[in-house]
Order: structure tokens, then sequence, then C-alpha cells
């Protein structure tokens, strides 16, 4: 196909109305009679509410309602769920403590909603929030994993004792344990994961509206997959049934996984519509952001990498700590088992691996999904042993990777996962040589000869994007399935629509899935509309995450498509009188094979609609719908190289070089796969150097603004030099295996490597500040 | 993010601007950038009834030169003084600073006078106005009266301004042309306070320091004026041991609290290490431009 097609770095359609001002996102909303609602928040990380006065504020100008808690238990609005079941070892279910949408007894988390006012305006709402008296006893917090589950631990939920919501484990223990304690090596590491806050461009919102004539119920929201919403909102929020509930997600700026979930604030802008009969508004402040998205990791783990004499793995023992905050998100328990442990063995041959993974309330922000989910950790965790393990022996950590890389496709892990390809060895060669790794030395000599560290760090990642199939998530305790829907409609005049169920917040859905479309009818991508997001006008899908609309929801658009085209051929060779086999859809144009006989793609289209001259029994219209089930994951892989320099006088790291070399089979559109690298990258670099999230020990978030939380700017990257290897997906038929989060998942370790090489000192925790850096080289240089 | 209910006042002269001040006493607050007092006030922490906009005040904007004194007026953005060939040529360690403030966006906005009374002790205008000698002039319902930067500040946020008084300009004695001059400025990200920072003003003579002054900021709840730092640089080449000794000097007299931008340790450190780095660089000016 030409200049539009897969394969092409085709200029994104979307981005003229985004950079002209012109997107419309759910704050852009506006309603006849809309009021405007504003949370009240627990000023405190754990305390019982005695008492709630909105006396005061309901007398205040402009207000609607002031609604509390105990007023959702009476409408019966259901509390927030966990749709993932996950079992303790033991085989008991997950410990689960009540989630309310508003507070009604305790409060567990600084942030947590407790009332809201409804007013004629904000400033209106905010000012009555004030005049809110919450009577609070305050209860003893605890902020950190390995506190929260020593005995005599503040309790957080009466179902979870010792704040333990499951003890899950995966592997073989009696084989790993025996593969440890005959090793001739044993690299043992503490590896923290430090806990991030995702910050989305746009802060989450959402408006709410009641048509009291139909009894219908529309939400606008900032979500990922508005289906899923709609499900939960109906299902198990009790907010309307399906058939009167619509939820639409238009133009979102960016989720990174938060805008995965229902939240408190949605449900109640809908109960509240109903309740006062008009549209409600709510959208957060960047504080409001910080305290009530979803985090992101937050892991406290302990690892065992045991070698043979020959350097060869033979078992991989890890424990790990997973901080769930103050109650369970929505994916949350699936993040640090299934997302996490079932990766553990990331690019390398490791017959034995057992994992056990203790999940444990705080009080602090719930934590869940954020870009790449339980990947990132397992990347870090096994990249930071393989490198260390190379220094204890001596080894190039490329060497000692190489070694051990899996080489033989498909490949059984000993924790769920069959790899279906890869070349591990074709994406390090490529990375080594992009960043002239044989030159390293030498460039080491020169920053020492201005008194500077140099180091280089070597990460090689997998990942597991298109959780599938949805047989096989549904018996580890999913509770949707993870398929997509897409249903193509040509035109009349032969133009297409394509309704698909994945939800695009920047990823270019609507260039890339338009390219297919063009690659396959021949059509331009101007005359195709990528429709998403409303559950009004796509019938059912699962949304975006986990890097699944390429694999998953352009599989499903192929299917649709290949109907299309397969009732197009019938019509056209009846049309042309020729063998439906000969008919060929190329340029825009039908054509019969091995003739000159060819028509419009147009003219097919409209034949279709004005069904004067059909095959004898066929519906009129061209229009087909598609589900499509992946039967495995896709792995994206790669290596990644950080080189940085270090100025040991302040403990001021640089990153001088940063080389991706990913395999991400084939690439629908080069342009945007590299815009995703670029961002994850800069995202993992934002976790290795910056972003560190600190509470005190009575649970404030200290780091609760750009002030004190310090996200990655421009300066602080270089520029990145992007490679791909390509070793096509077996498992869908474009070849497709993801790439929306393999820079954030290969980028940390290799920044950390980097680092602890330059400092030849091989611990340093997330984020590696100046204070860190400095404090690492000063405390070496004490020892010595 | 929405600040309560405050009545707005816009004056046209200083004269207005005291009397609608004296007239409110504790309930008025003067507006000039407005890059501190507003964010407090969105998050409440800050609740004046009135608020005076001094951004309508013509008298109070402007650069001029007066004999071997430069007067800066206090509703002077940062922008303005990057912009002013006068400072880049007389006072360029002005324009060096006001370049490491915040960002773009916040010095269009952002004035000298703003930072300099606000007392915050993270704001980098406050140590160079200390080195520099500078001296604030202040309006209020009782007159007008003159401190010196270097006798300004008392603690976090509390400063001599008394009740009532604005800040209407600063004036500052020109360095001999020729001086050397830096401020060096460690900073975790574009747009934060500094972990440590140092302004440096000195002159080179045969090689030597003739003159010397260094001031510090964002390591203690004020700005320090590193006196013994800078006597010690006087005489010498200002060889390693020299640049060693002021460092120390400096971080003996710093008193920085644990942050974010690191551990009250590291900042002390810091404190020694861009002291050092400011003389050096200070240094190399002035035997460039001799």
């Amino acid at each position: 196909m030409g200049v539009e097609g897969i394969g092409q770095s085709v200029v994104r359609k979307e981005d003229k109305r985004f950079i002209t001002g012109k997107g419309k996102y759910t704050d852009d909303i506006k309603l006849q009679g809309l009021t405007q609602a504003h949370f009240v928040r627990s000023p405190h990380a754990h305390a019982r509410i005695k008492s709630i006065d909105t006396s005061a504020a309901k007398a205040m100008p402009g207000v609607v309602a002031v609604l509390t808690g105990s007023e959702l238990v009476g409408d019966k609005i259901g509390n927030l769920i966990c749709g993932w079941m996950v079992h303790s070892k033991d085989g008991s279910p997950m410990k689960m403590g009540a989630f309310p949408a508003m507070a009604n007894e305790t409060v567990r988390w600084v942030g947590q909603a407790v009332a809201v006012v409804i007013a004629e305006t904000k400033n209106l709402a905010r000012d009555a929030a004030e005049a809110v008296v919450v009577d609070y006893e305050e209860l003893q917090a605890v902020v950190d994993v390995r506190e929260a589950v020593k005995p005599g631990a503040p309790q957080l939920h009466p179902e979870a004792a010792n704040n333990t919501i499951y003890q899950w484990s995966i592997g073989d223990q009696s084989a790993t344990d025996a593969a440890i304690a005959g090793a001739a090596h044993v690299v043992t590491m503490d590896i923290m994961n430090n806990r991030l806050v995702p910050n989305p461009m746009e802060p989450r919102s959402a408006v709410a509206q009641y048509d009291s004539a139909d009894d219908h119920l529309t939400l606008w929201t900032t979500s990922q997959n508005p289906h899923v919403a709609r499900l939960l909102l109906s299902a198990f929020y009790n907010i309307a049934p399906e058939n009167k509930l619509r939820v639409i997600a238009p133009d979102v700026g960016g989720g990174f996984g938060a805008k995965i979930y229902v939240y408190p604030e949605e449900i109640v802008c809908l109960w509240a519509a109903r309740k006062i009969d008009r549209p409600v508004k709510w959208t957060a402040d960047r504080s409001e952001a910080f305290l009530t998205d979803a985090h992101g990791r937050d892991h406290v783990s302990k690892a065992e990498l045991a070698f043979d004499a020959d350097h060869k793995i033979i078992g991989l023992r890890v424990h790990t700590y997973a901080n769930f905050g103050a109650y369970m998100s929505l994916f949350s328990s699936s993040v640090p088992t299934y997302l996490y442990a079932t990766l553990l063995s990331g690019q390398y041959n490791i017959p034995n691996i057992y994992c056990e993974v203790d999940g444990v309330y705080t009080n602090t922000v719930p934590v869940d999904a954020y870009r790449g989910a339980g990947r990132p950790e397992a990347a870090f965790l096994i990249e930071r042993l393989m490198e260390t393990a190379a220094r204890q022996f001596g080894m190039s950590p490329a060497d000692l990777r190489r070694k051990n890389f899996i080489t033989q496709f498909p490949h059984q892990t000993p924790v769920i996962m069959t790899y279906d390809t890869g070349d591990f060895n074709a994406s390090l060669d490529a990375a080594m040589k992009a960043i002239d790794y044989a030159g390293f030395p030498a460039r080491k000599a020169a920053s020492a000869a201005k008194g500077k560290l140099r180091g280089i760090g070597i990460s090689c990642y997998i990942e597991a994007c298109g959780i599938a199939p949805s047989k096989a998530v549904g018996s580890l305790g999913a509770g949707v399935g993870l398929w997509e829907s897409a249903e193509v409609r040509v035109n009349p005049v032969g133009t297409v629509e394509v309704l698909t169920g994945s939800h695009s917040h920047g990823q270019g859905h609507e260039t890339t899935f338009a390219q297919l479309i063009s690659t396959r009818l021949g059509v331009g991508i101007d005359t195709v509309q990528i429709i998403h997001g409303d559950t009004d006008k796509v019938q059912f899908g699962m949304g975006t995450y986990g890097s699944r609309s390429g694999a998953v929801g352009m599989s499903a658009i192929l299917k649709a498509v290949e109907k299309v085209e397969a009732k197009a051929r019938k019509i056209a060779a009846h049309l042309m009188e020729a063998a439906e086999g000969d008919i060929v859809i190329e340029g825009g144009e039908v054509k019969v094979a091995g003739t000159d006989k060819k028509m419009p793609w147009a003219l097919v289209a409209l034949a279709a609609y004005t069904g004067h001259n059909l095959p004898d029994g066929m519906e009129p219209g061209l229009k087909e719908g598609a589900f499509y089930d992946p039967t495995n994951f896709t792995f994206p892989a790669g290596s990644y190289i950080a080189e940085v320099e270090i100025d040991p006088d302040t403990g001021k790291t640089t990153v001088c070089n940063f080389t991706a070399a990913d395999d991400f089979g084939n690439l629908m559109n080069p342009m945007i796969v590299e815009g995703q690298v670029h961002g994850g990258i800069a995202q993992g670099i934002g976790q290795a150097l910056l972003e560190g999230t600190v509470y005190t020990g009575d649970g404030q978030l200290l780091t609760a603004s750009y002030m004190d939380y310090a996200m990655p700017r421009a300066d602080d990257l270089p520029s990145f030099d992007i490679h791909h290897t390509c070793t096509p997906c077996p498992g869908n038929p474009l070849g497709i295996k993801g790439c929306g989060e393999a820079g954030a998942i290969g980028s940390p370790p290799a920044i950390i490597n980097a680092i602890t090489d330059a400092l030849g000192h091989n611990h340093i925790e997330m984020p590696a500040t100046p204070d860190r850096v400095w404090h690492a080289i000063h405390s070496r240089m004490a020892a010595e | 993010m929405i600040p309560g209910q405050f009545v707005y006042h816009r004056p046209a002269s200083i004269a207005e601007a005291v009397a609608v001040l004296a007239a409110h006493g504790d309930e008025a607050r003067p507006l000039s950038g407005g890059h501190s007092l507003i964010p407090m006030m969105k998050l409440r922490m800050a609740t004046p009834e009135h608020l005076v906009d001094l951004a309508g005040i013509s008298e109070l904007k402007g650069i001029s030169q007066q004999g071997q004194t430069i007067v800066i007026g206090a509703m002077t953005t940062q922008a303005d003084l990057i912009k002013s060939d006068l400072l880049a040529s007389a006072l360029p360690i002005i324009r060096e600073t006001s370049l490491q403030i915040a960002d773009p966006q916040i010095r269009t906005k952002g004035t000298i006078g703003g930072n300099v009374a606000n007392g915050d002790p993270g704001n980098d205008m406050p140590g160079l106005m200390q080195c520099l000698g500078a001296t604030y002039h202040l309006s209020g319902a009782s007159g007008e009266r003159t401190v010196a930067a270097r006798d300004f500040y008392q603690g976090a946020y509390f400063t001599s301004l008394d009740v009532g008084e604005i800040l209407t300009s600063i004036s500052i004695p020109v360095p001999p042309a020729g001086h050397g001059y830096a401020y060096e400025k460690l900073k975790r990200k574009i747009g934060d306070y500094a972990t440590a920072a140092t302004a440096v003003i000195l002159t080179m003579a045969d090689g030597k320091v003739a003159t010397c002054s260094i001031a510090l900021t964002n390591v203690s709840s004020t700005p320090l004026f590193a006196e013994e730092a800078a006597q010690l640089c006087l005489g010498t080449s200002l060889d390693a041991a020299t640049l060693k000794a002021a460092g120390e000097a400096a971080k003996s007299i710093s008193d920085p609290a644990a942050d974010g931008r690191g551990t009250a340790e590291y900042r002390r450190e810091m404190a020694g290490v861009v002291t050092a780095r400011a003389l050096a660089k200070a240094a190399s000016r002035a035997m460039k431009g001799a």
C-alpha cells in the first residue's frame, strides 16, 4: 500500500485538533443547568468519623445539596469492587475491606471523600465545603508495608488480619529451595520499587446528566474504558441498568492506567444528578489528582538468584510486599501477582522460580496499574540481579546475559508464561552497536579527566501485552474477558467508519486504525473515521491498557474488515459477472484479476446500499462486526543501554546517552511507536532519578504538588537513540506485540545499573537523587 | 484550588496604595507578581480580605542609573531584568540569577520587589541583594525609609517590613568595571528552589582577590551574608586550599532544613560546593575581564 498504509510514519490525524486547542475534553462539556461538585476530603490518614454537620453548608449561597456517605448507603449505592479475585497460597480468597464511594464510618487515607457539596458554581461549592464540619477521632496510621504487617500495627480493615490482603505464591517452592541450596553462587538483594503518582496531563473529570422523562443517565468521564465503567456502574454500583446509562469518554488527555478505574467521584456525580435532577460536574484540581488518582508500584522485595559453577541460572526466589494503599482498587490484586511474578523469568532460561507476594493495606492512596503495571517491577528486579551477578563474577554483564538468554521458542517459563517468539541476542547486539559499547572505556577515561564518574548499564526486558485469552485470564480470577470488538461500516459513498472498543487517550488510534483500513480497502485515511469511547455508538469493548489496542483491537478491526471485503467481493463478482475468487480489492478499486474489468470501490458500496442488483438472497448494506479473542499474550522485548555521568561533588546524574533496541513485532506506524517509546523512557527515567512519593509517618503526602514531586523535564533527558529489531508476533494476524509500556519497563534498571557502575557501589534506591548518590559516593569513600 | 472572597484594589500611585493598606491594616495584602501569594490563597492558607494590586503603579517600574547607583523599581519583572541592556553591562549577575529563577512563564509575572520582600528563604534575589550591598526603599503611612538588604531579613517570611508598608525600589551600587561575578545554583529540576546557591562579586588585582562579597541562598531561614568566607579570599589567588576554606566557612554558617531536595547534611555540604564553584567562576571572569 502507498504512503498511508500500515508500516508508514503517517502524521497523526488527531493532532490538528489537539495542537489548535480544539480537543473536546470532559471538562469542556457545558449543559443547561449544570451544577458543580466539590468534595470534602479527609485531612487525616486514619480516623473515625464521629459526626458530619452539613447544616451550615446547606444554608450557604448557591448551594443545591450537601450529601454524605450515609445517604449513599440509604440509596443502596454499592461499594467499590476489585475485579480480579486472587487467592492466597492456602486457598483462601483475598481479604477485601469495604470501599464506599464516600466514607461513612472510617477514613483510611488523606484525601478520601467524606461528603460532596453541589452548588451553582465551583467557587460557591468550594466556599460551602469550608462550612461542612466533620468531627474526627484520629487513629494511628501506618504507611510502610514492613511496619503494617508487624504485630501491634494499626489495623485498617476488620476483614484483613495484619493488614494482609493475601499471601499469594507462584512456582515450585521445594525445587527452587533445593536449587538455591545447591548453587555454586547466590546473589541476594533487597530491592525497592518506588511509589509513583501517574500525573496524566488532563486531571480526572466527570459530568453526569439525568433525563427524568426517560429515567436515563449520561456520564461523560475521563476513562480508558467506558464500557467497563458502564458495566460496573450498572452491575455493581446500582446506578442504573445498562440500557438506561450511557458512558462517553471524549478526548482524554493521557491515562497511564490511572483512568482505567471507576472512582468514587463518578459514582457520586451520577447518583447526585438523579437525586437533584440537574446535571453535575466535577473536575479534579492537581492537588486532588495527587491525593486520589490510583498510585503505582511501591514494592519491597528480597530476591535471590542462584547460578551453577558455569554461571548458568538455576533458580530464582523472591518475596515481595506490595503496598495496596487504603483500599483495593479495581485491578489492584492482579498487578503484583499475575502481571508481575509471571514475568520474573525475564529473557532468561530459569528452570526454577518461586515467588511469594504479600498484599498489604496501608493508610495511603490506593495503588493500581500504572504504565507497565507489574512488568516494570519484574524487569527492575531481574535486571538488577543480573547486573549485580555479573559484577560479582567479574564478567561482562552482556556476556552473562547472553549465556542465559532463551534462544528456543516457544519457551515455557516456570511461571505460567509461554514466550511465543523473540531474538534477545539481536536486540542486545543492536543496542550495543548503537551506543558504541566498545568505546565506553575511552569515554569513561575522558569523564575521569574532567573529575566526573561515568557508568554504563544494560537492561534486557521482556513484558507481556494484550492480556489474553479470556478463558485463561478467567481461570486466574479476572472478572472480565479480554477480547476486543470492532465494527466496520462502509457508507454508500465508500467512506468508512470504524467503531472500536479500544479507547485512544494519546496513542494515535485515529491514525493507525485508519492506516489499516487504508491498506485493506485502498482508500485514503481521510475517508476513514475512527469512532470510540461512547457506549451508545460502540456495542461493547474492553478499552485501552496493557498495550492491547494494536494486538487485540486492530486484530478485531481486521476480522471485521475481512468480512466486509468478502461481501464486497461477492457483490463485485455479481456486478462484473466474474468468479468471486478472481476479485481483488486494491488502490480504491475492485478488479477482476487477469482482466481489465474493474469498478471503483465507491460503486460497490453504493450497489450494496441501493440493493438494486445484489446476488440472490444477499442482505443489503455493507457493515460487519467482529469480536477477537487472542490465543496468547504478546511478548515485546528489547535491550536498553544507558550511559550516565555523575558529578561526585554534588551527586547529580546526567544521562548522556540512552539507546533502545525494541522488538515490537511488526510496526503499524513507526513514528507513533517511536513517540510511545520516548514517552515511556521519559517516565522510566523520571522514576529512576526524580519521582519519589513521600509520606510522613502519620500518613500526610508530602509530595502532593509539582513543587515537591519532581517530574522529568526536557533538560533531564538526552536525545534518545531508538532502534527496532523484529520477530513478528505469531499470535495475531498483524504480527503486532505492543509498544506503549516498554519504555517505562526497560529504562529504570538501565539507569540504575549505569549509576551503580559509575559509583562502584552496588546499592542505591530509586529515585537516585543527587542526595542519595552523594551519600553513596561518600559512604564508599569513608569505607575505604 | 479556588481562593476565598476578597476585595480587589488597584491603586494608581504609591501614595494611594499606602493609604489603602493603612486603611485595612492586617486584613490587606499587597500583590506584586503573585507567584507566592496567589497559590497560598488558592490553598486557603492565606485569606486576605483586601488585595492591593500594585500592577497599576507606573512609578514602581523601571531600571535606571543614577551616578554609581542602579535603581530598580519593585514591580520590574524578572523578564524585564533579563532584557535590560543596562543591567547586562553594569550588573550581569542580575541577569544570570534571573535566568535561574523558575521558568519563562513565571519570570514574565514575577517581580524583583515581590521576590525580595516576601522573605521566602527559597527566593534567589534576597541573597543576591545582600551580596551586592543593595538598599531597599520602603513606603508606609508614617513615611519613607531605607533598610539595607543585609539587615532586612529576620526569619522565614519575617522581615523588617511593617504592616502597611510596601517596598518601592532597590538601589544597588555599581561594582567596578571588570569585576568577576557568579550565581551558582544547584537545583533538582527546572523551576525548583535552590538545593543551595551562592552569589559572588569580586575584583582581582595582580592575580589576587582585591574585594569579595559572598551571600548564600536557601541554606537557612534567611539569606546569609558570608562575610568570613569572603575575608578568607582577600589577597589570595583563589587556589584550591582557599576555595576549600571559603567553602568550609560557608558551610559553617549554613543551617538548612531537610526537605525534598536532600538531607540537611547534604544541603550544607552543597553550600560549600556552590560557594567554591561560584568563587572560581567569578575569578575566571575577572581575570578575563582584566
